[in-house]
């Protein structure tokens, strides 16, 4: 019965763990599509960025109305559409490039938030914002992870064709009167819409590690975009399981325990995954005639 | 394949520019219905701004670009390689159905007819067997093979080429150029940027010789005189940091 212990039981026995695994579980399904085009566009930094930048927009819902599930989720969404929309825009007309234009949004947000955090809370409401409390996570807090969740992979698979497009051929989209620029905003929309939801869970710093280190991890699994998509699924699962596992038995903060799961599984990838991993370019097959 | 007439692009008075800095400068002319030109020139002349500037995906400082029996989303456009995230992992297949993207949208699935056009076309461009190889492992030469795949698929009347040819074995160029002339001989409108001298003499009947400004545009042999192009090196290379401003009339 051991093996019930370790791996079942916790989640059988209290409802806690069952609602932090269901809570993860959609966080990874609905971030891997976004962390694999993060990844894929050469933005995995943005993500953090992002999470940066929903903090002040938490901070004044947090201000205006305590821990208010509602009034953190909208602030941090209308903060992080606030930055994406504005730096992007400031990207696209001016010749500052999109990271150094994101980087000046996100660094005097996050001024802003600590800046608003410390006014109003104690360092105890601070570091709940930076790295959240899966193991608290209420019903309210799962539907609008599950919602988020079913939005993200909805429109995604509505504008995946115009994604792919566009990351491959920007000028080919424009050529065809095809909408790049739209599909580029709804995508940093998604970006932020699933670092809301997820900062209640792990807070605003740890949730991009569930988004960005599985799809980093699935560039070593498979070489097809839908590929690294199912494999970053499967291991963010994995960490978040894993994770959650670890912390109930060693007693360990939750959420730095995901983020390090998955940071072992991706340590794992580098070291023995199918494609470009160390092991496969030390055991690679003999080469073929032709 | 090709039913309506061919369309042709007329130039009023065009200027593109970088930074206030004209690439391409008062440019008049028209790419006449059906004709096969070469863009011809040294080195930031304005070749790639103008194709560029046709296809809109520069607006104009002055002048305009008007297409005349086609719409915006007619035209086949192939970028120079630089342009195109190789390492994005797509597979042979998948670029060359973006071809089909007038067809079927960005919703619809693609059927079992549509993916036969698409293997007929690698099958045109010689990649029969490499549908599911992923782009980075291809070489130069077939990575333009499967762009050509692509413009076939996306059957335009209007084609716009830039520098399809470079970096690129004699033999895909031969095969290449036979297609061109193919859509060429279709009626298509085609328009390419090509920087190697005898090619253009020998398989291009039109070119039009570009240093920011027209130095000349007609049929091949007219145009690619001595004198001509030492009128483009010379124009070339009057270009300055320090410019005034140009008091022509836009």
């Amino acid at each position: 019965m051991a093996l019930y212990d370790l791996i079942l039981g916790p989640f059988l026995e209290f409802g806690f763990m069952r609602r932090a695994l269901m809570g993860c579980i959609a966080l990874s399904i609905s971030g891997a599509p976004i962390g694999v085009f993060l990844v894929l566009r050469r933005m995995s930094l943005m993500g953090d960025v992002m999470a940066h930048a929903i903090l002040p927009g938490a901070a004044i819902g947090f201000l205006l109305s305590g821990f208010s599930l509602f009034a953190m989720t909208v602030g941090g969404v209308a903060a992080g559409l606030l930055v994406a929309l504005g730096a992007g825009a400031i990207a696209r007309t001016t010749p500052l490039r999109e990271d150094a234009s994101f980087a000046a949004f996100y660094l005097v947000s996050l001024g802003l938030g600590v800046m608003i955090v410390s006014i109003k809370g104690s360092n105890i409401d601070l570091l709940h914002v930076l790295f959240g409390n899966v193991l608290a996570l209420d019903d309210p807090a799962i539907y609008l992870i599950g919602g988020i969740a079913t939005v993200t992979l909805l429109t995604l698979a509505l504008i995946y064709r115009l994604l792919v497009a566009e990351c491959f051929d920007p000028g080919f989209l424009k050529s065809v009167g095809g909408a790049g620029g739209l599909a580029h905003f709804l995508f940093l929309a998604l970006v932020v819409l699933n670092l809301v939801g997820g900062f209640n869970a792990l807070g605003t710093l740890m949730v991009v590690g569930l988004i960005v280190l599985p799809a980093a991890s699935a560039r070593f699994w498979s070489e097809s975009v839908p590929g690294q998509i199912a494999a970053a699924a499967v291991i963010g699962i994995g960490s978040s399981l894993v994770g959650l596992l670890v912390s109930y038995h060693a007693e360990l903060p939750t959420s730095p325990a995901i983020i390090l799961a998955a940071g072992a599984i991706h340590a794992l990838s580098i070291l023995a995954g199918r494609h470009g991993s160390f092991a496969s370019q030390a055991l690679r097959a003999r080469h073929l005639r032709g | 394949m090709l039913k309506r007439s061919a369309p042709s692009i007329r130039l009023d008075n065009l200027t593109l520019s970088y930074r206030r800095h004209p690439a391409v400068h008062h440019l008049s002319g028209s790419f006449q219905p059906g004709s096969f030109t070469a863009i011809f020139g040294p080195n930031g002349a304005g070749k790639s701004t103008l194709l560029k500037g046709i296809v809109g995906l520069i607006k104009p400082d002055s002048g305009r670009v008007a297409l005349e029996g086609i719409g915006r989303n007619d035209i086949g456009y192939l970028p120079q390689q630089s342009a195109l995230d190789r390492s994005f992992p797509m597979r042979v297949l998948d670029v060359a159905a973006m071809g089909l993207w007038r067809k079927a949208g960005i919703f619809s699935s693609i059927g079992r007819r549509q993916l036969g056009d698409v293997e007929a076309a690698l099958a045109a461009v010689g990649l029969t067997g490499f549908e599911d190889r992923i782009i980075g492992t291809l070489s130069g030469g077939q990575f333009q093979r499967a762009l050509f795949a692509r413009l076939l698929l996306q059957d335009t009347r209007l084609i716009l080429l830039d520098e399809p040819f470079t970096a690129i074995d004699a033999r895909t160029m031969d095969e290449l150029l036979g297609l061109i002339a193919r859509w060429h001989g279709e009626g298509r409108t085609v328009v390419t940027v090509l920087h190697d001298l005898d090619i253009v003499r020998e398989r291009i009947p039109e070119t039009l010789l570009l240093a920011r400004e027209k130095v000349a545009w007609g049929p091949t042999v007219d145009v690619l005189t001595d004198a001509n192009l030492a009128r483009a090196r010379r124009l070339h290379e009057a270009f300055e940091d320090n410019a005034e401003l140009c008091e022509m009339p836009a």
